[in-house]
């Protein structure tokens, strides 16, 4: 199976025209028959590709673009918007979808191997959207079936979808990515969000600011991919020194159990209050890859900087758009 | 050269790797399995060297590096020279080469990997950064440095 970033300069490249909403779009789809594994298997060009298509599945997503097609949803690992979002993507489409999302009642528990499992269920499917405990398995499952494999989440390693969709969001709420400043705060050691996203981020011209508790700060590998592509970033203790020097903010979860130290809770600089947004910028939106906890105060959800509802609701459209694209469905 | 090289015992015929960083002989005799058959094998652990301070040597009787060898050796000692030796005298000298990956061979040191739970042949990608080696698994993407591995 070629991955996305093989097929981009594939010389199969083929023209597809996609009319929708009245709108003809002529397209060179080189993501057709392709795996979703990893963010860093994306081009620039590929990104906007998505993000071009899911603009016109958000406006209408016809009713027949699925038709005749199966989307298996494996879920190893529990998920609640990730796994619905496929799905409903898939329904609205007129596609069909079976899978599951408990790993307890698939032969996983009689000791069948992962690439058994998928060269199996590749035979039944035409397209699989997987998520796994261990780190990797998404390559591996690519490795077992030829029928396209998406990434829906390997562990802390790769959760490229959800990137798709932080990106989707970035510009719909700001009308552009290149030229913003955007803080990334809360777990940015073991968050696999994060990771992703600053991959993608690394394609645009963004200033990036870091905000954590030093004990779980950006690993020095996703630094060092960051500074290879001449991005421009800062590390920082508190929200408010870069709040008001910011477009956007990633918020994300910290748990609890990874910053403290011999039993003892070390505070926590990136618990998001409505007091803080006093100084932010008037076009100042905050993201969140939910679920969240405590992280972002209840109060802020109804002022105009809470985007993180509607970044969840752009799951449909993102996913609808990479399912028809790696499907040669536009 | 051929002095230093015949420094710890001398060997009639076959391979002298020289020039490892100190720390790795033994890492390297345990990828290549010079351990697992009667071949007679001598090794100097933290030797002088006016070029690396400290280094380790290995002397092989009876035995012929493969290229795939050398591309092993490569990953943890980058800077080995091989000294192909015939009738006790250097009859060919060659610097290993860097792979562009390593198959199979190697663990991944990630517990988390898929590669440590199933079936599955590993594979990483060799990335050089001053003059530094690093293998990122490409599986679970991590990027490791050579001394964190071990032989599969």
């Amino acid at each position: 199976m070629l991955h996305i970033a093989d097929r981009l300069y594939a010389a199969s490249r083929l023209s597809h025209f996609f009319r929708v909403h009245n709108v003809t779009i002529s397209i060179q789809n080189a993501l057709k028959g392709s795996d979703l594994i990893s963010i860093a298997d994306l081009s620039r060009t590929d990104l906007e590709l998505i993000i071009q298509i899911a603009e016109q599945l958000d406006r209408e997503l016809p009713p027949d673009l699925f038709k005749g097609t199966i989307l298996a949803t494996c879920f190893f690992e529990p998920s609640t918007r990730t796994r619905l979002s496929f799905e409903a993507a898939m329904l609205k489409g007129g596609g069909s979808v079976i899978g599951f999302s408990d790993v307890s009642s698939t032969s996983t528990k009689k000791g069948e191997s992962l690439p058994d499992a998928i060269r199996v269920i590749g035979s039944y499917a035409d397209i699989i959207a997987l998520r796994h405990l261990k780190e990797g398995s998404a390559r591996a499952a690519a490795d077992a079936t030829p029928k396209p494999i998406i990434n829906a989440g390997d562990g802390a390693n790769q959760h490229p979808t959800q990137t798709l969709i932080d990106l989707f969001s970035i510009l719909r709420c700001q009308g552009k990515i290149d030229t913003l400043h955007i803080a990334v705060a809360g777990d940015l050691k073991f968050g696999r969000t994060v990771h992703s996203l600053c991959q993608a981020l690394a394609h645009y011209s963004v200033r990036l600011y870091f905000i954590s508790p030093e004990s779980l700060s950006l690993p020095d590998s996703a630094q060092h991919e960051l500074k290879k592509k001449g991005v421009k970033f800062s590390f920082h203790s508190s929200l408010e020194s870069v709040l008001p020097k910011i477009d956007v903010l990633y918020m994300t979860r910290i748990q609890t159990e990874r910053f403290s130290t011999m039993g003892e809770l070390i505070p926590n600089p990136c618990l998001l209050k409505k007091r803080h947004l006093e100084k932010v910028k008037p076009n100042f939106r905050i993201l969140h890859p939910l679920p969240r906890v405590d992280e972002i105060e209840g109060l802020i959800d109804p002022t105009p900087y809470a985007y993180y509802f509607e970044q969840a609701a752009h799951g449909i459209p993102v996913r609808a758009a990479l399912l028809a694209l790696m499907l040669g469905r536009i | 050269m051929i002095e230093k090289t015949l420094s710890v015992s001398a060997i009639k015929e076959g391979t002298v790797i020289d020039h490892i960083a100190a720390g790795n002989a033994l890492k390297i005799i345990s990828l290549l399995k010079l351990s697992d058959n009667e071949t007679p094998v001598t090794v100097g652990l933290n030797l002088k060297s006016q070029s690396m301070g400290l280094k380790d040597l290995i002397k092989v009787e009876n035995f012929c590096l493969i290229p795939s060898h050398g591309a092993q050796i490569a990953i943890f000692a980058p800077q080995a020279t091989i000294n192909v030796i015939e009738n006790y005298k250097v009859a060919k000298k060659f610097q290993v080469q860097m792979p562009e990956a390593v198959h199979s061979i190697l663990a991944c040191p990630n517990a988390r990997c898929i590669t440590q739970s199933e079936p599955i042949q590993t594979l990483f990608i060799v990335e050089e950064n001053h003059s530094s080696v690093f293998l990122r698994c490409r599986f679970c993407e991590k990027l490791f440095s050579q001394d964190l591995f071990h032989e599969k």
